[in-house]
């Protein structure tokens, strides 16, 4: 592969985990916790109901790991192609 | 020891360490004052941000605003971290690569326009100066409350302790302040959680004893029960809902979108050395983060149900002495309606009237009072809060003196200065914001809540689009990105001054625009400038090869190496 191509794939596949990544935070915020929160809330876990511990809690967590599984996918990709950036440690 | 005398020790404990910080890590160079040298380690600078990010408002205001707003309150609690995945996943990245200090330098640069590199000087020095008013008086309520000083010298104090470390330290100076402060901050709320979570759940987790049962043998849920005492007292249930769907969408994304254009959180990204380590490091500003905004929606219930069980009903002979303490300060008030001699707490559905008012602000401070957790706790809230107040306040006006030195100086004004003439520049420039800020936090201006409105909703409707488009869209030109923000900042800024200054008695949702309120418009701002900037930008030349060229520079993470010396 020419180095244009390469750069290319990369960032096909960089667009790809974007892509799948924003779907599930504006899942979880914008679905669970806002348009559906009324349906979720009948549902009870605890002494929480599910919508409400969406929109103060789980919707927070669910956020943090985002963050994380692109930052592992991310320097997975790097070091596929060569394009990592932390050689200097290796 | 009394509350005055703890607070006091608390208070000079942590001044004293944020001063020795700033002297061991002075900054001695314009990269050193600006980026802190680009040699922060990622979990150092997310914990920095996270201590910049989390304001007087995030550690005194915020739990105090969810215990009266109940679930809707989520709006800051998802607003203000659900940006973070943005700024990780669209940004944050990027931007470290593209290597210049300022938004204003990626701006003018991606769009070759000096124009659109003015606005956007101007947009962050205004977002910027309207925060940091708020801060400062932030910091005056805790020293007039806790140590009795008068506000003015609460003020004075803290402008002496901001003007010492952010004008000899730099952003150096104020990263390593901030992980300090930080750690100050969290445990300074951490810790009456725990002990009101215990007291009342028996659970150690505030974050699981906000789902658990009470402790007091009932069985019955926290919220279950909280939800009976407000409907009792004419409140609405509290884990419902009470704005329309669509405002809470738009205020949600508002502030979201808000938070990832904001200039002092962006510019915390170019501190770190590598592109993945811009990545990661947004990751750990967000986890630090989460730790404080989990547990305030738990510290809001339970203040809440503390409240209104201790003051309901009660004999006004026979209040609580913090109750006493908090209506000198004013931000209590009882009216003895129906002449009784005992306080009716009622909401809007009750038949009798309400004679309390109690004002938001001071449910967090006066927390561990009312759960009656020991005097050394309630010096720690005093002393947390101040942290988060100075740490904020420290971040922003090194963003208003490189805004000036930097932005306006050197790329404008001056060219040929030289490196020591701007780091002098920016440390006067530093100095004179710090007594703007002071002034406002002495004399506030009636205005200061309502332009937090603006702050977020022109940072969506203005540097969010433009950046995003800038990274993500190669044919995004400057015709079309300007003119993308001017509609976005024309209308979001007309929308807002019309119903938060022109007629504030039309701001009900009958008069809204599809039902959303001035707080959320920054959402229909960003919409409009897309579909402005778009079409503009497709009607028109593409730009410059070099340009393209620097786009693609921007995307791949190689090389991304020091940040571009300022001679650039």
């Amino acid at each position: 592969m020419t180095g244009n191509d390469k750069n290319r794939a990369y960032w096909k596949k960089n667009l790809q985990y974007l892509g799948i990544l924003l779907a599930v935070w504006f899942i979880v915020s914008y679905g669970c916790a806002i348009l559906f929160v009324n349906h979720l809330d009948k549902i009870k876990i605890g002494g929480f109901r599910l919508g409400f511990w969406f929109a103060q809690q789980g919707s927070i967590y669910v956020f943090v790991v985002l963050i994380f599984i692109y930052v592992c996918l991310m320097n997975r990709l790097d070091k596929q192609h060569g394009a990592s950036d932390r050689q200097e440690e290796e | 020891m009394s509350v005055q005398a703890w607070t006091f020790v608390m208070v000079g404990l942590s001044f004293a360490i944020y001063i020795g910080v700033a002297i061991w890590s002075r900054a001695s160079s314009t990269g050193e004052f600006y980026i802190a040298g680009a040699g922060v380690p990622p979990v150092v600078n997310g914990m920095a941000t996270a201590a910049d990010w989390m304001s007087a408002a995030s550690f005194i205001s915020m739990a105090g605003l969810i215990s009266f707003m109940g679930r809707d309150g989520s709006v800051y609690l998802m607003g203000w971290t659900g940006g973070y995945v943005l700024l990780a996943l669209l940004l944050a990245p990027y931007l470290r690569k593209f290597g210049k200090y300022t938004v204003p330098d990626f701006v003018g640069d991606r769009y070759y326009s000096r124009t659109a590199r003015i606005v956007a000087v101007i947009c962050a020095i205004f977002v910027s100066f309207t925060y940091v008013a708020g801060q400062m008086r932030g910091v005056g309520i805790v020293f007039s409350r806790f140590l009795n000083v008068d506000i003015t010298l609460g003020v004075l104090i803290g402008m002496g302790i901001v003007f010492f470390y952010a004008v000899l330290g730099g952003m150096k100076g104020i990263t390593y302040t901030q992980v300090a402060q930080y750690c100050v901050l969290i445990f300074a709320f951490l810790v009456p959680a725990i002990f009101i979570s215990l007291l009342m759940t028996g659970n150690i987790i505030p974050q699981l004893g906000f789902g658990g049962v009470l402790a007091d043998g009932s069985g019955e849920f926290l919220l279950d029960r909280l939800n009976g005492l407000s409907q009792e007292l004419g409140f609405d249930a509290y884990t419902d809902g009470r704005k329309a769907t669509v405002d809470v969408f738009c205020i949600t994304a508002a502030l979201m979108v808000g938070t990832a254009g904001l200039p002092h959180v962006i510019v915390r990204f170019y501190t770190v050395p590598r592109v993945s380590a811009a990545r990661s490091s947004a990751g750990w500003a967000l986890f630090f983060i989460a730790i404080l905004y989990t547990t305030a929606p738990a510290v809001a219930a339970f203040a809440r149900t503390n409240l209104l069980n201790t003051v309901s009903d009660t004999k006004y002979t026979e209040v609580p002495g913090w109750f006493k303490n908090w209506e000198t300060t004013g931000l209590i008030k009882f009216d003895d309606k129906n002449g009784d001699g005992s306080i009716q707490y009622r909401g809007a559905h009750s038949d009798v009237a309400n004679e309390l008012t109690i004002d938001r602000d001071i449910m967090v401070l006066a927390n561990p009072e009312i759960a009656k957790l020991p005097n050394w706790v309630v010096g720690l809230v005093a002393a947390g809060g101040l942290a988060a107040a100075l740490s904020t306040a420290a971040g922003l006006l090194l963003v208003i003196s490189t805004s000036i030195a930097h932005d306006l100086l050197k790329r404008e004004l001056v060219q040929e200065i030289s490196e020591k003439g701007e780091l002098l520049a920016a440390r006067i420039a530093a100095g004179i914001a710090v007594c703007i800020a002071g002034y406002f936090g002495i004399n506030p201006p009636g205005f200061v809540g309502q332009v937090v409105a603006f702050a977020f909703g022109l940072a969506a409707a203005s540097f969010f689009p433009a950046i995003i488009m800038g990274i993500f869209w190669k044919r995004m030109n400057n015709i079309g990105a300007i003119s993308g923000m001017i509609v976005g900042i024309t209308f979001t800024a007309g929308y807002i001054i019309f119903f938060k200054f022109i007629s504030p008695e039309l701001n009900v949702p009958a008069h809204w625009l599809f039902g959303i309120s001035p707080e959320g418009i920054g959402t229909l701002g960003m919409v409009l400038n897309l579909l402005v900037s778009v079409p503009v930008s497709l009607l028109t030349a593409p730009p410059p090869a070099e340009v393209q060229e620097l786009v693609d520079n921007i995307r791949s993470p190689q090389d991304a190496g020091p940040p571009h010396e300022l001679s650039v």
